[in-house]
C-alpha cells in the first residue's frame, strides 16, 4: 500500500464510485457505499500487492504528492505495519521508508504570500538580518516561516508593527518535539493573524535539545504569557525573558515535561474477564 | 480559626502573618479577629472548588478591604493529558478525545481538529455537502446551548436564579436534539475526518423545527428578564472592562472582543464549512463590559437560530445524500443502524463482511485497527467557538497517528485577562468579570 501504481488505481476507483453513486436509487443506500468501499479498497490493494516494490529510503511515502525541490526528512519508518517486538512474518518487516516533511518553497510563492515575504525581507535587509528567515514552507495553502531563534523577537516585532504586515494577533505558541531531527529537536510554532489584512501565517523556531532556549515574545505579544508557560511545562523549552516562567498545567513539583516524545504516556494494564490489555503506549500498534 | 501557622501552606511557601481558616459556622469569630488586627491587606484563595468559579479555577485575590488589588489565576486542576493521549490513538480516535476538552462546546473541538486533519489529507473540497451542512447545524445548536449555560451560570452567580433555571431548561432541549442525532448528550465524537459519523435519524428535522418554534417563544424571556433589569444592569454594566487594545494584546477573541465593537467573527472573516452560504449578522456591542458580552450572547443565539433554520431547509433537500467522503481509504467502513436492542452495527454491513466478501472484511479490519495515513505536514484551521478562536495545530509525520495535536483553546487565552479585568474593582465584581469571559476549565486545562 505504497508508491505510484496505487494512485492510478485510486483515480479509477474514485471515478467508478462517482459513476455508480449517480445511478443508484435503491433504498439500501446507507449500506451500499460501505460495501463498495471495501470492494474497491480490496481491488486497489491487491493491485499493488502483486508488485511488491521496496521504496527507496528517499522516496516519498504513500499519499505525499510528488514533492518539488528538496525534502526535509525526519528519520525513518521501519516495516509496513509498524509492529515491533513480535514476529512480523508478512515479509514487509525489512521495509524502510523515510518520514518526509514538505519541502521549502521557491519564489514566487503566489497570492499574498509574496507580499508578506517581500515586505518582511525588505525590513530585514535594511537591518542586515537577511539570514533571519531560514526557509519558507508552503503546504496546503498555509505559509510557514522558519526563523532563526536569536532573531525571533526582531522578526516578531516587524511582523506586528510593519503596516504591510500587521500581524497584530498571536493565537499562541505550540511546541513540537522531533527527537529524530538532530540538532533541532524542539520546535516552537507561533500562529499569527493579521486582522487588518485578514491573513494568517505561521512562524516556526527550532532549537537543539541540549540548549532548549528561545527568546520570549511576551513583551511583543502579551497573550503568549500563559502559552509560553504551557510550552515550557510540556516540552521544557525555556523562554528567555519571560516574566515568570513557571508551570501552568502540571503541578509545580512535577518531574519531567510530559509532551516530549521520550516521556512515557503511562497507564496500567486493564483486566477484563481474565484477559489483560496493556496501556496504550505499550500495545502493539501500527505506525 | 485563627492561628499564626498556615496548615495549608506547602513547604517553602510563605506562612507569615495571621492565617484564617474558614471551616463553616465560624464567620463571627473570623470577622471579629480580622477587625482586631491592624492589617488591611488580606490574601484570599478562592477555589478551586467554588460554585462560582466555573469548574475548578483557583483565584488568588489580594484585597484591601473589599477592593481587589491583585488577582491571579491558578489553573491546571482539570489537566487530563488529552493532547498526549491523542498521540497514541489513530486519527479517527482522536475525535473521541478532543470532544471532551471544552465540554460545553464539544462539536467545536471535534470540528477544528477534523478540519485540520482534512486539510492535511487534502480532501477539504471533497467533503459532501450534507456533511458540511450537518456540521454547521450541530455547531450552531451547540453555540445556543453553550451560550445558554454562559448566561445561566452567569446569572446564578449574581443571584438571578431564575435565569439559571430557564437557561438549563432550554439547554436540555438542545441536548435532547444532540441525543437524537448523535446518540449522546455530550462526548459525541460525531464529526469525523471525511464527514460525520451517521446520517440524520428519521424525524430529526421535524424535531429541530419544533425546537426553533419553541426557542423563538422562549428567547424573548431572557431579554424581558434581564435586558432592562436595574439590578442586573447594575451588576454588569462597566464591570470587567477591556477595550480593543487590551483584547489584541492579550489575544482575546469571541464575545469579549466583539463587545468592543470590533466585528471579528471567523465565520464571516475566514469562512469554513460553508459558512459563507448562510445569512447571518455578526453581533457586536460597544461598551467593552460584561453587560455588552451578555447582550452579544443573547443576540448570537438569535443568529444561530437563523443559521439552524437555513441548515434545516437545506437538509430537507438533501435526503439520502452521502455524509462521508467518497474516498474508500478514509471513510469509516462500518455503518450503524437502529436494531431492536438499540444502536449497533448495521446488519447489512455485518452480513457483507462476514458472509459475502473476504476482501471487505480485511479492509474493514485494516481501517478500524490501523486507520489511514495522513501526509506529513502541519495545519491550523481555527473556527469561531462560542468563546472565541478555537484552533487545533495538527502535526503529522505521515503515520497513522497524530504526531502532535495542540489545541489553542479560547478559554485558556481569555482567562489571562482576569487580572486586567478585575484589579481595582470590588471583590464581587471578580465573579461577574470571569463569568463574562465564560471560561470552561475542561478547555483551559485539557
Amino acid at each position: 500500500m505504497s508508491d505510484k501504481p496505487d494512485e492510478n488505481v485510486d483515480e479509477k476507483v474514485a471515478g467508478k464510485a462517482a459513476d455508480e453513486s449517480d445511478d443508484k436509487t435503491d433504498s439500501n443506500e446507507s449500506a451500499r457505499p460501505a460495501e463498495e468501499r471495501n470492494l474497491e479498497k480490496a481491488k486497489s490493494e491487491t493491485g499493488t500487492g502483486s508488485g511488491v516494490e521496496q521504496p527507496a529510503p528517499d522516496q516519498s511515502p504513500e499519499n505525499v504528492p510528488a514533492p518539488t525541490g528538496e525534502v526535509r526528512a525526519f528519520g525513518v519508518r521501519h516495516g509496513m505495519f509498524g509492529t515491533s517486538g513480535t514476529g512480523d512474518t508478512s515479509g514487509y518487516g525489512g521495509l524502510v521508508s523515510a518520514k518526509v516533511f514538505p519541502a521549502a518553497a521557491q519564489k514566487p510563492y503566489g497570492g499574498w504570500f509574496d507580499e508578506v515575504a517581500g515586505a518582511l525581507e525588505e525590513r530585514l535587509e535594511s537591518t542586515e538580518l537577511t539570514s533571519a528567515i531560514e526557509s519558507v514552507v508552503i503546504h496546503r495553502g498555509e505559509i510557514t516561516f522558519h526563523v532563526r531563534r536569536e532573531d525571533l523577537p526582531f522578526v516578531a516585532q516587524m511582523l506586528r508593527d510593519d503596516e504591510r504586515l500587521r500581524f497584530e494577533f498571536c493565537a499562541g505558541v505550540s511546541g513540537v518535539h522531533y527527537p529524530e531531527d538532530t540538532g533541532r529537536e524542539l520546535h516552537a510554532v507561533y500562529q499569527l493573524t493579521s486582522m487588518t489584512h485578514n491573513r494568517r501565517i505561521r512562524v516556526e523556531v527550532s532549537t537543539p535539545d541540549s540548549d532548549p532556549h528561545i527568546p520570549s515574545l511576551v513583551s511583543i505579544y502579551p497573550t503568549l504569557d500563559w502559552h509560553e508557560r504551557e510550552t515550557y511545562d510540556m516540552f521544557g523549552l525555556v523562554f528567555d525573558g519571560h516574566p515568570a516562567l513557571t508551570r501552568v498545567l502540571m503541578p509545580d513539583d512535577w518531574p519531567g515535561h510530559p509532551q516530549r516524545k521520550d516521556y512515557p504516556l503511562g497507564g496500567i494494564p486493564v483486566e477484563y474477564k481474565g484477559g489483560s490489555i496493556p496501556p496504550p503506549d505499550q500495545r502493539r500498534s501500527y505506525n | 480559626m485563627t492561628t499564626e501557622q498556615d496548615f495549608y501552606a506547602a513547604p517553602g511557601d510563605t506562612s507569615q502573618g495571621k492565617v484564617f481558616t474558614v471551616s463553616g459556622q465560624d464567620w463571627d469569630s473570623i470577622t471579629q479577629s480580622i477587625g482586631e488586627s491592624a492589617e488591611e491587606r488580606v490574601v484570599v484563595n478562592m477555589g478551586p472548588q467554588h460554585p462560582s468559579t466555573h469548574g475548578v479555577l483557583r483565584l488568588i485575590l489580594e484585597l484591601e478591604g473589599e477592593t481587589v488589588t491583585e488577582a491571579r489565576c491558578g489553573v491546571g486542576y482539570l489537566h487530563t493529558g488529552i493532547e498526549k493521549n491523542m498521540e497514541y490513538r489513530s486519527w479517527v480516535q482522536g475525535v473521541t478525545f478532543c470532544t471532551r476538552m471544552d465540554y460545553l462546546s464539544p462539536f467545536f473541538n471535534e470540528a477544528t481538529y477534523v478540519l485540520g486533519v482534512e486539510r492535511l489529507l487534502d480532501i477539504e473540497d471533497d467533503i459532501p455537502e450534507k456533511a458540511q451542512v450537518m456540521r454547521v447545524l450541530l455547531m450552531e445548536l451547540n453555540r445556543i446551548s453553550s451560550h445558554l449555560v454562559a448566561i445561566a451560570t452567569g446569572g446564578m452567580e449574581i443571584g438571578a436564579l431564575t435565569v439559571m433555571t430557564i437557561g438549563f431548561r432550554e439547554r436540555e432541549l438542545v441536548l435532547d436534539l444532540f441525543e437524537l442525532i448523535t446518540g449522546l448528550r455530550m462526548n459525541h465524537a460525531f464529526i469525523r475526518p471525511g464527514g460525520v459519523a451517521q446520517d440524520l435519524p428519521p424525524g430529526a428535522l421535524d424535531e429541530i423545527r419544533d425546537f426553533i418554534v419553541l426557542m423563538k417563544k422562549r428567547l424573548p424571556e431572557y431579554a424581558a428578564l434581564c435586558n432592562a433589569n436595574p439590578i442586573f444592569k447594575g451588576r454588569l454594566e462597566g464591570v470587567g472592562h477591556l477595550d480593543l487594545a487590551g483584547c489584541m494584546a492579550l489575544g482575546l477573541t469571541g464575545p469579549v472582543l466583539r463587545s468592543t465593537g470590533y466585528a471579528w467573527d471567523l465565520r464571516k472573516t475566514q469562512p469554513y464549512s460553508g459558512y459563507e452560504d448562510y445569512d447571518f449578522e455578526v453581533q457586536t456591542w460597544d461598551t467593552c463590559d460584561s453587560y455588552g458580552r451578555f447582550r452579544i450572547r443573547l443576540n448570537e443565539m438569535w443568529e444561530s437560530l437563523k443559521i439552524v433554520e437555513q441548515a434545516v431547509d437545506r437538509l430537507a433537500g438533501l435526503e439520502g445524500a452521502p455524509v462521508m467522503v467518497g474516498d474508500k481509504k478514509i471513510a469509516w467502513p462500518s455503518q450503524l443502524a437502529i436494531g431492536s436492542d438499540g444502536m449497533g452495527n448495521s446488519l447489512d454491513h455485518i452480513r457483507h463482511i462476514m458472509g459475502e466478501s473476504m476482501e471487505a472484511l480485511i479492509h474493514h479490519f485494516k481501517l478500524v485497527t490501523e486507520g489511514f495515513r495522513v501526509p506529513a505536514g502541519q495545519a491550523y484551521v481555527p473556527i469561531e467557538s462560542p468563546r472565541g478562536e478555537l484552533g487545533a495545530h495538527v502535526v503529522s509525520d505521515g503515520g497513522t497517528r497524530p504526531f502532535r495535536a495542540h489545541f489553542r483553546d479560547p478559554s485558556f487565552t481569555n482567562l489571562q485577562a482576569t487580572s486586567v479585568m478585575s484589579e481595582g474593582g470590588m471583590v464581587a465584581d471578580v465573579i461577574v468579570a470571569i463569568a463574562s469571559i465564560d471560561p470552561v476549565m475542561g478547555g483551559v486545562d485539557r
